[in-house]
């Protein structure tokens, strides 16, 4: 590659407070248009704004979350612009002071190594309203309707830094923005969910030849909010920009869209065309005092967040890192692995079939793991049962799948469907006879030394049992037999 | 003398004896309003049959026998730029003509929480952007006293009111001056508390960190009266303050023994009227004969006054303002069709020249390049005429000064120069941008027009105003 890249973020996450960031309006997606709205965050003359305190909270847990140095003593100003969907004229939001600055965010760099990737600043601000055209645009429409019922709903706007550790690429940025995500889901500040727009992001691009000391222009594509657009985005972008920059030109720093259909992004506005938002302090609200008590209660109630949360599960109960990781990208999924491990005998076999059994029947029946109908303890329970050697893998499975669909105890299902694994030594012994009958090539290969196909013997037995043979019953039985 | 001419408090203590009924006191201002109104034009909205059914309702409390709320009974007129829902709130403004609230201005639910009689809704300035209520797309409000005179702004409507019995006890507002300038013109007291003290919700904004809710009357115990109910944190303003308030009528009567008054140096030079100095300094005598020492202080920074307050308040206004867009409520042009015409012919018919003038203004002090040459700047300036007070009163307990540099003018004389009009806001604007509580009591006459004395308090002393006014009002009397 003779270019390198610097990629930055501008991240907006809808925060899951009830009620609106300046007024009691409840926080709801599916009310009918307008019917979460006010005076307040409707714009009508007269009415003030009174901040969400728990919104502050959040904006404050993100930002200890993130490493950043937290403000004392914030403030928030008015931008300016008009649009219908701004009911007041001016979003409010932060400028000089927001309440977070100069956080970090670690991922794994493209070389290997950890890399603290720089967070310039983290503020609070309100959303703006919907609008809904009678036709596809604004202009082609004969006429909009706004909703208001995200009008003032708190966001929070995450902001990269572009001189300390920006992302060098599409891996690392894709790598930071689901860090990011899985970060503020574990603090429970937002459910970030992309499709809900609860995630959008504003990404800024730009590139330099190799040796050189410095950047070109930038370029801005604007509210995506998908990982596959920003990538599709990104890529189209540094191609862009390295064409033109191959050709000797210089990239105008411009505001761009990204056209979701045709994979390409379209300028929007230029520099000179860039609104000029006349931030100043918002006079309605005054000056946002975080006292010791205050920032003490947010970091006390801070979760584990996950690059510990990684080690530790590796060091508590020893399973591979590969797994940990697994485990630990959702908090809600390592809540209920250490919640069943704290029960059961076997934490490894336990992960792993989290892993490969429950997350395949979560994600067949499009179930979180929250609502999960397998309680932890049943799940525990079962697990011992196979680590014991009462069922085998097969039954287990088979269990599995009747624990999620009927919510029953494993015990229960085996017995209700007598899958009670087959202890008798006589009838296992019998059964093992009649294969040896069928498979004379395989006796004879073993008792000429090889010791291989045994197993081949073994699960011809499970198969004639439907797997309820104890498999070990099975192999200790077959040892005997052809014992020197 | 008419019912409607006695003072609120003269009228409760009759309406407590039973010597009268709030509903005669309401015809009598009702009368009144029949009377003179049509050459005044202190309203916008008169609510006949609103204010008769309010005060049936409130001789019935008296009939009742339970609490007797303070201002049980007594004719009320609210300048039309606080919310009152149900009757429209227009602020004087094409853009809001038939604007109706679905809530009501904090300060106004409490008066009439208090029993007060809602009259109606009172003219202003366009916004309250202005010094004379010419500015008013309902017409200019003329002063009762010579109705070839201008009533002051922007709450000329409410002062109006008051001097001319079309009400006993009036709210306005006050932004630069705004109760201060039409109280001293018409010739009534009018209080604009500290900032922080009366909430603002409800009050339509025109510059937030000035905007201040006061009241109006024709007696200083009669805006303590008013102050009594509208004072007071509100958890919808988060800029009001949650400070005790105290009984603003308690230290009424008790003289000026002893305190301390401070004349302001920068306030007796050049540009006032040497009659009205010659006013403000015979009330200081008259106060000193009486036990009040007077002090001379100094306020180095407020020849910056105006201009800071006119930076900081068009910055807040351009943005203010912002909301009326056509798109929610108010008035819209159906002349464009795309949005940003619709914008345009909306705002360019909707507000009047003034407004669209200070929203220019605005605009133009906030935007990149320029905001650390105009805001930053004022606001530091503004620091620093705070700094002058907090100084300055270390050494007295209040200040005595002119409302005003002029008497009051002829309709139409400073219309076309609004820098003029602006200068007569000179020694009102510092209170605004320090935040301290005023008062505008009369103290003389020239040429049989009235001349306003201001009484500066420390930042939510009002009481001490009050006070100090109170013994204005009985040393020189009714004038």
């Amino acid at each position: 590659m003779e270019f390198e890249t610097i990629i930055c973020f501008e991240t907006h996450v809808e925060l899951k407070t009830e009620t609106k960031l300046f007024c009691d309006c409840p926080v709801r997606y599916d009310a009918a248009p307008n019917h979460c709205s006010c005076p307040v965050c409707t714009g009508q003359p007269g009415a003030l704004p009174v901040l969400n305190r728990r919104a502050v909270e959040f904006a404050i847990r993100a930002g200890v979350a993130l490493g950043c140095a937290i403000n004392r003593r914030s403030r928030f100003a008015r931008k300016n612009y008009f649009y219908p969907d701004l009911p007041k004229g001016y979003q409010i939001s932060q400028y000089e002071r927001p309440f977070c600055e100069d956080g970090t965010l670690e991922i794994i760099g493209d070389d290997g190594e950890p890399y603290p990737v720089g967070i310039k600043r983290i503020h609070l601000e309100e959303d703006a309203g919907k609008l809904v055209h009678s036709s596809d645009s604004f202009e082609a429409a004969d006429f909009s309707l706004v909703d208001y019922n995200r009008s003032s709903v708190p966001l929070l706007e995450i902001v990269g830094d572009h001189e300390r550790n920006p992302l060098r690429s599409i891996p690392e940025a894709r790598q930071y923005l689901e860090k990011l995500r899985q970060v503020l889901r574990y603090i429970g500040i937002s459910d970030c969910s992309m499709e809900k727009g609860q995630l959008r992001c504003d990404v800024n691009v730009s590139l330099r030849r190799k040796g050189q000391p410095h950047f070109g222009n930038r370029t801005e594509v604007k509210n995506m909010s998908s990982f596959r657009f920003i990538a599709d985005a990104l890529q189209y972008e540094i191609r862009r920009q390295a064409e033109i920059l191959r050709s000797g030109g210089a990239v105008d720093q411009e505001t761009r869209l990204f056209d979701e259909q045709k994979g390409i992004t379209l300028p929007m506005r230029s520099k000179e065309d860039a609104p000029d938002y006349r931030y100043f302090p918002d006079p309605d609200l005054v000056e946002v005092e975080i006292d010791d008590a205050f920032l003490e209660g947010v970091r006390r109630a801070l979760p584990e967040l996950p690059d510990r949360k990684i080690e530790r599960v590796i060091a508590e109960y020893g399973i591979a890192r590969k797994d940990a990781l697994i485990l630990t990208r959702e908090r809600a999924v390592c809540d209920y692995f250490e919640r069943s491990a704290a029960r059961c005998a076997d934490a490894r076999r336990l992960g792993a079939w989290l892993i490969k059994e429950l997350f395949r029947l979560l994600n067949d029946a499009s179930v979180p793991i929250e609502a999960c109908p397998v309680p932890d303890a049943a799940f525990a329970e079962l697990i011992d049962l196979i680590a014991e050697g009462t069922i085998t893998d097969a039954i287990g499975r088979t269990v599995l799948e009747e624990m999620f669909a009927t919510s029953r105890r494993p015990g229960e299902i085996i017995a209700a469907r007598n899958l009670q694994p087959i202890q008798d030594e006589d009838a296992l012994s019998d059964i093992l006879n009649e294969v040896l009958k069928e498979n004379p090539d395989i006796v004879d290969q073993i008792l000429r030394g090889n010791r291989k196909p045994m197993d081949f013997l073994i699960g011809q037995v499970m198969r004639k049992t439907r797997g309820k043979a104890d498999a070990r019953k099975v192999k200790g039985l077959l040892e005997e037999k052809f014992a020197p | 003398m008419e019912l409607c001419d006695h003072s609120a408090g003269e009228l409760a203590r009759m309406l407590r004896a039973g010597e009268t009924t709030s509903v005669e006191i309401t015809r009598s201002v009702l009368q009144r309003i029949d009377e003179r109104e049509a050459e005044i034009n202190a309203y916008i909205t008169v609510d006949r049959e609103g204010a008769l059914r309010q005060a049936q309702e409130a001789d019935e409390r008296f009939r009742g026998g339970g609490r007797i709320p303070a201002l049980n009974g007594i004719p009320l007129a609210v300048k039309d730029i606080l919310c009152t829902r149900g009757i429209r709130t227009t602020c004087a403004s094409r853009i809001l003509h038939a604007f109706k609230a679905t809530y009501d201005a904090t300060a106004f639910r409490r008066v009439m929480d208090e029993g007060a009689v809602l009259i109606g809704k009172t003219n202003l300035d366009e916004f309250g952007m202005g010094s004379s209520t010419e500015n008013s797309v309902f017409g200019p409000t003329r002063n009762p006293v010579d109705t070839g005179l201008v009533a002051g702004g922007s709450s000329g409507g409410s002062a109006a009111a008051v001097a001319a019995g079309e009400a006993v006890i009036a709210l306005g507002t006050d932004t630069g001056g705004s109760i201060r300038l039409p109280g001293a013109f018409c010739g009534c007291v009018g209080i604009k508390p500290t900032y922080g003290r009366v909430s603002r919700f409800g009050l339509i904004a025109y510059a937030s960190s000035l905007d201040q809710v006061g009241a109006l009357a024709r007696t200083v115990e009669d805006t303590a009266f008013v102050l009594n109910a509208i004072a007071g944190h509100d958890p919808l303003d988060t800029t009001s303050a949650a400070l005790p308030v105290p009984d603003f009528t308690a230290g009424l009567g008790t003289g000026v023994d002893g305190l301390r008054i401070g004349l302001p140096r920068e306030y007796f030079v050049e540009g006032l009227d040497p009659r009205i100095r010659e006013c403000v300094l015979g009330a200081a005598s008259l106060l000193e004969r009486n036990g009040a020492r007077i002090v001379e202080v100094s306020l180095p920074h407020a020849r910056y006054a105006i201009s800071a307050y006119y930076l900081i308040a068009t910055a807040e206004a351009s943005s203010n303002l912002a909301r009326y867009d056509g798109v929610k409520y108010g008035f819209r042009s159906e002349e464009e069709t795309d949005l940003l015409g619709m914008y345009a012919a909306t705002r360019s018919q909707g507000f009047g020249s003034e407004v669209k003038r200070r929203i220019m203004l605005g605009t133009y002090v906030l935007s990149a390049g320029y905001y650390d040459a105009y805001y930053r700047k004022a606001q530091e300036a503004r620091t620093l005429i705070k700094q002058d007070f907090d100084a300055a009163f270390e050494g007295v307990d209040c200040m005595l000064a002119p409302v005003s540099p002029c008497l009051p003018f002829k309709l139409g004389e400073k219309l076309d120069d609004p820098l003029q009009m602006y200068l007569v806001d000179i020694y009102t604007v510092s209170l605004n941008l320090s935040g301290l509580p005023g008062m505008s009591i009369p103290c003389g006459r020239v040429d049989g027009l009235p001349v306003g004395l201001q009484i500066i308090g420390r930042a939510f002393d009002e009481a001490t105003i009050l006070r100090l006014g109170h013994a204005c009002e009985t040393l020189l009397g009714r004038i």
